[in-house]
């Protein structure tokens, strides 16, 4: 049955905070306390999570997990966190693209939405000339 | 409700014949310092032969834990009113500070077995190393491989104001 799972609470595993202070920040769980809590660090530097007790209920679980000892302090953790690249596996991921697009969609303004309008046109017409051209293929069959 | 935890220092009030009475230390949870000096009287009645009339509190501070950020496992001491009788019992809880784990014990206890803070009395939190805990709830995560996965997951929305009582969608409560 574990093995239905992909995405586990382990040392090293990278979750996506969901709720509170620093809802939308990546960080490491470093050590779990309990049933529902675990300590959590961004590190502090790079992500702006400080090293906290956070509940399971406020977190995503990630994909992404690096090698760290139980507990770790900053200095080892940043070393690792850099090391294992997580920020760049994090901003290629669909998840984090998808976040960014919302956030930057969120805070268009009008000459964006015109942009994105007249991009859109165009797509359109790419889309419907390569249509028409296999249709006319078609039929010339 | 974050409990704090308070050092009240106090002694009889100094006589002619008692110039320097006995000073008295007791480390005491509480909501706040109010309440820590109430039970400290409380405590200082059962114990000693000295009334709140009678005393005088030297001192109020606030205690905090010394490492707030490393994990321990707290082995608390207490003794409780149960509806028929006092009982004495044992309970490990691991947190990051003392306060946290009494603010759990104060909370477990309510719903275990329906005591209140005032129907208690912690004797004893103690930072105890994970050999001498006894609770194999505890144990259970003294591994430093420790790996599960979380298999209902009921997503929170992050805010109140996207919080929807209907939705689209029928949610997803796995692999998040």
């Amino acid at each position: 049955v574990m093995s239905l799972f992909t995405r586990f609470v382990e040392i090293g595993r990278v979750v996506l905070v969901n709720y509170g202070p620093y809802e939308g920040k990546i960080a490491v769980i470093i050590d779990v306390i309990d049933q529902n809590t675990a300590l959590v660090s961004g590190p502090q530097k790079i992500t702006g999570v400080p090293r906290h007790a956070i509940s399971f209920k406020r977190m995503s679980l990630t994909d992404i997990t690096i090698k760290i000892e139980r507990s770790v302090r900053q200095k080892a953790l940043v070393k690792a966190f850099t090391e294992g690249q997580v920020l760049e596996k994090w901003e290629k991921t669909s998840w984090a693209k998808k976040r960014a697009a919302r956030v930057k969609r969120a805070n268009m303004n009008d000459f964006d939405r015109f942009k994105a309008m007249l991009a859109k046109k165009r797509k359109s017409h790419i889309v419907q000339d390569a249509q028409r051209k296999l249709i006319k293929a078609s039929r010339t069959k | 409700m974050p409990y704090h935890e308070y050092q009240v220092i106090g002694r009889r009030k100094p006589t002619e014949t008692d110039k320097n009475p006995k000073i008295f230390r007791m480390r005491i949870f509480a909501t706040n310092e109010v309440v820590a000096k109430s039970r400290f009287w409380y405590f200082i009645n059962k114990t000693q032969k000295i009334k709140k009339t009678a005393g005088e509190i030297l001192s109020v501070n606030e205690i905090y834990d010394k490492k707030p950020q490393n994990i321990k496992n707290f082995g608390i001491s207490l003794r409780y009113h149960s509806r028929s009788n006092q009982v004495n019992i044992y309970k490990e809880y691991r947190d990051l500070t003392r306060t946290g784990a009494v603010t759990k014990l104060l909370t477990d206890m309510g719903g275990r077995h329906r005591t209140t803070y005032r129907r208690m009395q912690i004797m004893e939190v103690k930072a105890v190393t994970p050999k001498e805990t006894r609770r194999a709830s505890t144990r259970q995560f003294h591994d430093s491989k420790i790996k599960f996965p979380l298999p209902h997951r009921v997503l929170r929305a992050p805010r109140k104001r996207y919080d929807s009582l209907f939705q689209a969608k029928r949610p997803i409560t796995h692999f998040r």
